[in-house]
């Protein structure tokens, strides 16, 4: 039906039908499986991950499989459709280990093209994490283990969703990716600031591990999808809080009216409103440059990732302030959504860092 | 149901029979507008054939695809964006069959009599009055101000109060006036920058038929909507490439000048890059958005979010420019006919881009639109809302 003149292939910015299905249906399942007050509750105990959750996502509607290609086992979908989830789950702030494993370590093993741990991953039978610290960007330098006499040696720090994963995908000196059990190293839980998507240290003594192939393009290629789809979950956080502190401030009174109603507090929530606009088509642009393959993936990862940290991390410390005292109190959600977005700020990167590679993607260098 | 296999069809012959090469372009601008391509999803007879809006874009890129001549929409903005919407929802067959023709080809500009001295961001303040005379017509005095284009407008579209006994937004009508009667006095205002872009108007004793008012009597605020609405959307319509506005200047002096750059500046450059890149897909996605059929709200916001940028890049340009920012191109008093942001220096970019926050709705104003319509906040509380206008301090 479409006849539009296609001169010009500007990113299709937009969702799909099947895209906003996909939402619904993601969605509905967050809603009867996710309530804040359970995720509260899960992340003071030893174990924050919800696993009840992540098999019915994984298995019971096959997101796991997302980005891996149907003849092994996956959705052959595309980073769109990975965003669209990726919203959904940022705006419950789900503890689960969706953007480490159906997207960082997929896309590492798509990179790596191993067939059996991708159809693995894909089924949800079992959970992948790249062993790279969260905080480092695609581009930039990462530590290695040890390879020596045919094992791994040595110790790894900040790795997102380790203590779940049955899998780990760690970069070695010989410049190789090796995928090594999980069983076979041990885990210890870090404090984390963001308690639904907690770090661990992870020791290799010696662990075996198998080649998967060169870590350097693999590691770069899941970094680089992880801050850009780390966008789309920032902009369903940053919704969520918007949403959310409109909702109480229509709610709560004082001074006799309600408390949306004067000015000085309308004009900060526009001003936010605004900057999730933006964000949603940064973020947009970034998953269909992702899924295009288009010359300009680079670039719209560096702009979506540039852009989104702030407006994430405003629309939180925004939402806190605006709540009043509740807002700073532990029974009220906000504070997952703080947490979540200060520390996604830095994950995959900074904005800061972004902006650098910006510098040098759009010509614009530094004195 | 036209389709787009229809408009190509229509488009081909349009070309076949004035090739733009060889004929002049008014000539071909009314075989345009007679042939219902001008705006398709205007109704026949008026410019259109009653297609969906989305399938300009087919006439417009085969027309681009053979050099058609354009009817300059930068030159007649208020016209299209402004007027023309209002007359087809609110004129009568006849005005609509006088006005829609000339004004699409560019044959007659019009301007906006709307804001006054006393009422800008609260319009429906406004204090112009027009009084019905025994014959049927309007007796039209006062004064208006910030009008862009008056000194080169064929007609305006005006807004008077024709009852000040009942509260303001009640008590307002909707005219066309015409430019060229003698009591219409248009004296430029020169601004900031040191020309006069914008003008006062002074209206004494106008008289305009009853035949030139756009809507009932006492409806203008709601006339007036449709006008501002399409203000606001106009710009949602736009393709931008990248670095395509404010920044595209300060970039390429960043390049071309390495001798200006310093660490403070690169940061907070590289921040409003990323900051106008999102806008511009902003923009790009409320354009898709409108093509597709789903307008969304968030033209409302992107006015908002070019003032802002527009005011920060082209500051930051100044500084950047160091010695050479602390002169200016040129003061001298000039009336240009096209709105121009960014064709001159940086200095003149900084200047005019303080209007970009104040005109068309200042930025406090639509903070609070965004607020109400889209967020759904509660309303500023208002005490003039049951005041019969002449009861209102001023």
């Amino acid at each position: 039906m479409s006849t539009q003149p296609n001169r010009r292939a500007e990113p299709d910015l937009l969702y799909s039908e099947d895209e906003e299905a996909l939402r619904a249906a993601v969605r509905d399942l967050l809603t009867d499986h996710c309530d804040a007050a359970g995720v509260i509750a899960r992340v003071e105990s030893d174990a924050p991950h919800d696993r009840e959750l992540w098999k019915l996502l994984a298995d019971g509607m096959g997101l796991a499989g997302l980005l891996v290609p149907e003849e092994l086992g996956g959705q052959g979908a595309t980073p769109r459709e990975a965003a669209v989830v990726l919203e959904e789950l940022g705006r419950f702030v789900a503890p689960v280990p969706y953007l480490t494993s159906a997207v960082v370590a997929t896309e590492a093993l798509l990179a790596a093209d191993d067939g059996e741990l991708l159809a693995d991953l894909a089924s949800g039978r079992r959970i992948g994490a790249l062993a790279v610290a969260l905080n480092v960007s695609a581009g930039t330098a990462y530590k290695v283990v040890r390879f020596e006499d045919g094992a791994l040696h040595g110790e790894l720090t900040g790795i997102a969703d380790a203590a779940v994963a049955d899998v780990l995908l760690v970069p070695a000196d010989d410049g190789g990716l090796y995928a090594v059990d999980a069983s076979a190293v041990t885990v210890t839980p870090q404090v984390s600031l963001d308690l639904t998507r907690p770090l661990a240290k992870v020791t290799l003594d010696g662990a075996p591990g198998r080649l998967l192939g060169d870590a350097e393009p693999a590691v770069r290629r899941a970094l680089r999808a992880g801050a850009g789809l780390l966008a789309s979950e920032q902009l369903g956080l940053a919704e969520w809080t918007l949403t959310e502190t409109v909702r109480y401030l229509k709610e709560r009174k004082q001074f006799n009216r309600p408390v949306g109603g004067f000015q000085a507090l309308k004009h900060r929530l526009a001003q936010l409103w605004l900057e999730v606009v933006n964000l949603r088509a940064a973020a947009r642009n970034a998953a269909d440059q992702l899924a295009t393959g288009g010359d300009d993936a680079d670039l719209a990862v560096a702009v979506a990732q540039a852009f989104a940290a702030p407006v994430a991390v405003h629309a939180a410390e925004e939402a806190l302030q605006l709540h009043g005292g509740i807002g700073m109190t532990w029974e009220h959600p906000v504070h997952l959504y703080l947490k979540r977005a200060k520390a996604d700020s830095i994950a995959y990167g900074t904005a800061g860092a972004h902006r650098a590679a910006l510098a040098e993607l759009v010509d614009l260098q530094a004195p | 149901m036209t389709d787009a296999a229809d408009l190509r069809r229509r488009t081909a012959e349009l070309l076949a029979a004035h090739p733009p090469a060889t004929t002049d372009k008014l000539d071909f601008l009314r075989a345009r507008f007679d042939a219902g391509l001008a705006w398709v999803h205007y109704p026949e007879g008026l410019g259109g054939l009653g297609a969906p809006r989305s399938l300009q874009a087919v006439v417009d890129a085969d027309l681009e695809a053979e050099g058609a001549p354009d009817n300059d929409p930068r030159r007649i903005g208020i016209g299209l964006g402004m007027a023309a919407p209002t007359i087809l929802a609110y004129g009568t067959e006849e005005q609509k069959r006088r006005f829609l023709r000339p004004l699409w080809t560019g044959e007659e500009v019009w301007c906006q009599l709307f804001s006054e001295p006393g009422a800008g961001s609260d319009l429906a303040a406004l204090g112009t009055r027009a009084v019905r005379e025994g014959d049927g017509d309007w007796v039209v005095n006062g004064q208006k101000v910030w009008t862009s284009s008056a000194h080169v407008a064929r007609w305006a579209i005006l807004i008077a109060r024709t009852d000040p006994d009942v509260p303001k937004h009640r008590g307002i009508t909707y005219f066309i006036c015409d430019m060229t009667d003698p009591g219409v006095e248009v004296r430029p205002l020169r601004q900031v920058t040191g020309e006069a872009e914008f003008n006062e108007v002074f209206i004494t004793d106008v008289r305009i038929p009853d035949a030139r008012r756009l809507g009932d009597v006492g409806d203008g605020w709601k006339v007036a909507q449709t006008t501002l609405n399409n203000e606001r959307v106009a710009i949602g319509g736009m393709r931008l490439p990248r670095e395509g506005g404010m920044i595209g200047p300060v970039a390429r002096t960043w390049r071309e000048r390495p001798e200006l750059r310093t660490h403070d500046l690169h940061q907070r450059l590289l921040k409003l890059w990323v900051e106008a890149e999102a806008a511009r897909l902003t923009a790009e996605r409320l354009r898709q958005q409108l093509v597709a059929g789903q307008p969304g709200p968030e033209g409302a916001g992107m006015k908002l979010a070019f003032a802002r940028l527009n005011q920060e890049i082209s500051g930051l340009e100044v500084e950047l420019r160091g010695e050479e920012g602390l002169l200016y191109d040129d003061w001298t008093m000039r009336r240009p006919e096209l709105v121009d942001f960014v064709g001159r220096d940086a200095g003149y970019r900084y200047l005019r881009s303080k209007g970009n926050s104040i005109e068309g709705g200042t930025t406090e104003v639509l903070l609070n639109i965004v607020a109400e319509r889209v967020l759904g906040l509660p309303g500023e509380p208002r005490t003039d809302k049951d005041v019969a206008w002449k009861d209102l301090a001023r």
